[in-house]
């Protein structure tokens, strides 16, 4: 042991190893958890009735999670996961409270298999704010004091941030239809319509502001 | 929900091959996990056929309309060739249910829903449909406002089905494949009423998967148009909905074809209906004479007399619609 080099010990090397090996650890098996989901649902191999684990794609995010073949998307995003943004209300389909978007498309959580979403890009209501900045539809609500009792708002929102990513400049009545399964009982859609109109309208005038200094500067 | 085990398949023979011992076929899975959430069917396996890609796309050419059955009603209701050549379809698979439902529910999932009929889906109620025990139609004696109110001897439910109704006027016809090969079965033989059977509610056989939905091109001078009318304006059930095809040589109708939704337990064709428009001028009169002739062996129940009334103001517009003498009905659930 007379040549061995001249060791350092810190506590940050320390933490910095521990925390690298804790890492790949979840990495190793987070792999070994997708291969195993992989085989599960794409073999002629029956998975459940018990727990099943399976990796979820939620707002850029990679979730490993057990879940039963019968949880429901919104179960597994509210019970599961924490991502209690999503509402359940009817647990039906007929009040769209649970929105979100299966790869950029608004779906219901509440009639979805969370199984069945496996491989697909889920955003919840979480996932369109960045940190504590709102989405620009969320901020436009809360100018417009566009919800009252905020149950189906999560929802609400997630439709019309979907409409306005499709249709830069939509009219009141693409608005309405946006919006024709999302129930309020508080009566808030006319508030709704303002607050999305009015996020098309900025982004119109920021477009056209980018345009016109493009312009100067070209 | 039940505990149930689920099985994800690829290929349509994968899917063949998992369909036994009371497996259940899902696709969107809107009307499954409903009466699955309300505890109306409890199966002990699905099979999930979403994934299928052979299922899905649509293509419409010289030679007609090949639609998946895992297209979705928000990719039927938006494709430009069905909005102008099959604008009916369009209209049905563009108005049912919600945004979000359109976005998941698939066409061959849309016409083999469950009936509608509030005794069928609460499990409070034993009838026979559910395999009871129970000689009664509740319906009959009870609440029955959205119930029948044509061939409802029998069991007075309604299909809810929105795109059957332009399909079953459009003489579309439904590929259904088995271990055993493939068959083709017309709209027109694809419901059975209850008098034939009260437990099988299509001719689709256990072991069987809907494959295909072709729907033939239209001759030329064919309009079609859909409307439904329910208690709102935005999404809801129907209460009246009329399919419309008609086959025009300027304002004289050529042929027609006239198909009510939820009027009967199955999607009903009115020939009365037809044969009053059938070489005729299409005006106020003649639309008026053919919703009247619809409704003339109406046999309503205690409290749906109005849907007699409604349904002939849906046939009435839909007729006027579909030979381009009205616009669509603002009143109609859009």
């Amino acid at each position: 042991m007379a040549d061995s080099p001249k060791t350092t010990f810190s506590r940050r090397g320390f933490l910095k190893g521990a925390g690298v090996t804790a890492a790949t650890t979840v990495i190793e098996s987070a792999n070994a958890l997708a291969r195993e989901t992989k085989d599960a649902l794409h073999s002629d191999r029956a998975v459940g009735p018990g727990s099943v684990p399976v990796k979820l794609h939620i707002n850029g995010h990679e979730y490993s999670v057990a879940i039963e073949p019968r949880y429901t998307l919104a179960e597994t995003l509210r019970d599961n996961l924490g991502l209690t943004g999503t509402k359940v209300v009817c647990d039906r389909g007929s009040c769209s409270a649970c929105t979100v978007w299966i790869d950029k498309t608004p779906a219901l959580a509440c009639m979805t298999l969370a199984i069945d979403v496996v491989g697909r890009q889920i955003t919840t209501i979480e996932g369109l704010s960045h940190g504590d900045t709102m989405h620009q539809v969320q901020a436009a609500f809360v100018k417009h004091d566009a919800m009252q009792c905020g149950f189906c708002t999560p929802g609400m929102v997630m439709s019309c941030a979907a409409l306005l990513d499709r249709n830069p400049n939509p009219k009141l009545a693409d608005v309405k239809h946006a919006v024709s399964g999302n129930l309020c009982r508080c009566g808030t859609y006319p508030k709704v319509f303002a607050a999305t109109l009015d996020v098309a309208q900025q982004r119109r005038q920021t477009a056209g502001l980018v345009a016109l200094v493009t312009e100067r500067e070209a | 929900m039940n505990k149930f085990v689920f099985v994800d398949c690829k290929t349509v023979d994968e899917a063949l091959g998992q369909m036994s011992d009371g497996a259940i076929v899902k696709a969107g899975g809107i009307d499954l996990l409903d009466l699955m959430k309300d505890g109306i069917v409890t199966p002990p396996k699905l099979v999930n056929i979403r994934n299928i890609s052979s299922l899905q796309g649509i293509t419409a050419g010289k030679d007609g309309l090949h639609l998946g059955p895992l297209s979705t009603l928000s990719e039927i209701a938006a494709h430009p060739e069905i909005q102008k050549n099959y604008t009916a379809l369009a209209n049905a698979a563009g108005h049912a249910a919600t945004p979000q439902v359109r976005n998941m529910a698939t066409l061959g999932g849309n016409i083999m829903q469950r009936p509608r009929c509030w005794y069928f889906r609460s499990s409070e109620f034993d009838c026979k449909k559910k395999n009871g025990a129970s000689d009664d139609c509740h319906a009959h004696t009870g609440e029955n406002q959205y119930h029948a109110i044509m061939n409802n001897e029998t069991c007075a439910m309604v299909h809810p089905s929105s795109t059957a109704v332009p399909l079953l006027a459009m003489n579309a016809q439904v590929e259904l494949t088995s271990k055993r090969g493939k068959r083709t079965v017309a709209m027109s033989e694809f419901y059975v009423p209850p008098e034939k059977s009260l437990i099988n509610e299509t001719v689709v056989q256990p072991g069987e998967l809907i494959t295909g939905v072709f729907v033939p091109v239209p001759e030329p001078g064919t309009r079609s148009a859909y409307q439904k009318y329910g208690e709102k304006e935005s999404f809801d059930w129907p209460l009246a909905d009329a399919g419309v095809v008609l086959v025009m040589d300027g304002t004289h109708c050529r042929k027609a074809w006239i198909v009510l939704g939820v009027a009967a337990p199955t999607p009903i064709r009115s020939t009365a209906a037809e044969a009053v428009l059938t070489g005729k001028t299409i005006d106020e009169a003649t639309a008026r004479a053919a919703a009247s002739a619809a409704m003339k062996d109406a046999t309503p129940l205690s409290q749906n007399g109005f849907k007699t009334q409604l349904f002939q103001t849906a046939i009435y517009r839909t007729v006027l619609l579909a030979a381009g003498q009205m616009q669509p009905d603002p009143s109609a659930i859009g």
